[in-house]
């Protein structure tokens, strides 16, 4: 039998020293997700909770700091400007991309199903029509920030 | 039987991913990266306060930050699993208490810039 390419210790009978004939084999858990791009894909995804929890924060100081008064909330803007702060918001900018593609990927899933003229609504559509809220959201929001007086 | 209360943190998870999903990304490029970078006036303190006095302003703000919250704890509690961490009431309590603690505040300090 060969146990080439396992690391070591993969037989919890080994680690404990037992009688190694009547132990089952264990398949260690540990790292799980580094063995397969497609589980790696899901961790990454996973990580972009972190992203909206921190953005969250973010804005719950922010408003915190409002609360205060103006010289608190300069000094919030003034924060953003700093270069660490800058880095941590483009990588939140990405996390949030990938947070948005993959959740309305996923919703074709997790909602009831649509019939359009006796035919299933495809879960391409879904996704499609989920990404194209976005964009129109992102504009509106983009449009407000700058054009309401 | 006793009723599960189950629904409502998936509604608070599911209401805060839509919500992240739809302006999460443009949030971040204007208040993160845009504003600081451009020193454009557009958060500027009287435009924020009026912002966070109009009754829609406020729900749009507190909806952000605490759906955000939520959805980042719900789902937080459930990687848990995958790292190997027992999803039990420690990390139920710590995960949903920083949503609850960060919900509060931003309620409080929305109540206080008046209406």
């Amino acid at each position: 039998m060969s146990t080439q390419g396992r690391p070591k210790g993969e037989y919890r009978s080994a680690q404990h020293g037992g009688n190694s004939m009547h132990r089952p084999y264990v398949r260690p858990m540990a790292g799980w997700w580094k063995r397969d791009p497609f589980f790696m894909r899901y961790m990454a995804r996973e990580l972009t909770a972190f992203a909206v929890g921190a953005f969250a924060v973010i804005l719950c100081v922010g408003v915190l700091r409002l609360a205060q008064g103006e010289a608190a909330w300069n000094g919030w803007l003034a924060a953003l400007r700093s270069p660490a702060s800058i880095a941590l918001h483009v990588v939140l900018l990405v996390a949030m991309a990938v947070h948005a593609k993959s959740w309305f990927e996923i919703m074709p899933k997790t909602m009831p199903m649509i019939h359009v003229g006796g035919k299933r609504l495809g879960a391409q559509t879904i996704t499609r029509a989920g990404w194209a809220a976005t964009l129109i959201a992102s504009l509106l929001l983009i449009a407000l920030v700058w054009g309401w007086r | 039987m006793k009723r599960s209360h189950a629904p409502i943190f998936w509604l608070l998870f599911g209401g805060g991913g839509m919500l992240a999903a739809l302006f999460g990304t443009a949030l971040v490029l204007v208040t993160g990266i845009v504003v600081p970078l451009s020193g454009s006036d557009v958060l500027a303190y009287p435009r924020m306060l009026a912002l966070a006095q109009s009754v829609v302003g406020k729900g749009f703000v507190l909806a952000v930050i605490v759906l955000f919250a939520w959805h980042a704890a719900h789902r937080i509690l459930c990687s848990l699993h995958d790292i190997g961490i027992h999803k039990g009431l420690v990390a139920k309590l710590t995960c949903y208490g920083c949503a609850m603690a960060i919900s509060l505040v931003a309620a409080a300090s929305l109540w206080r810039v008046g209406f």
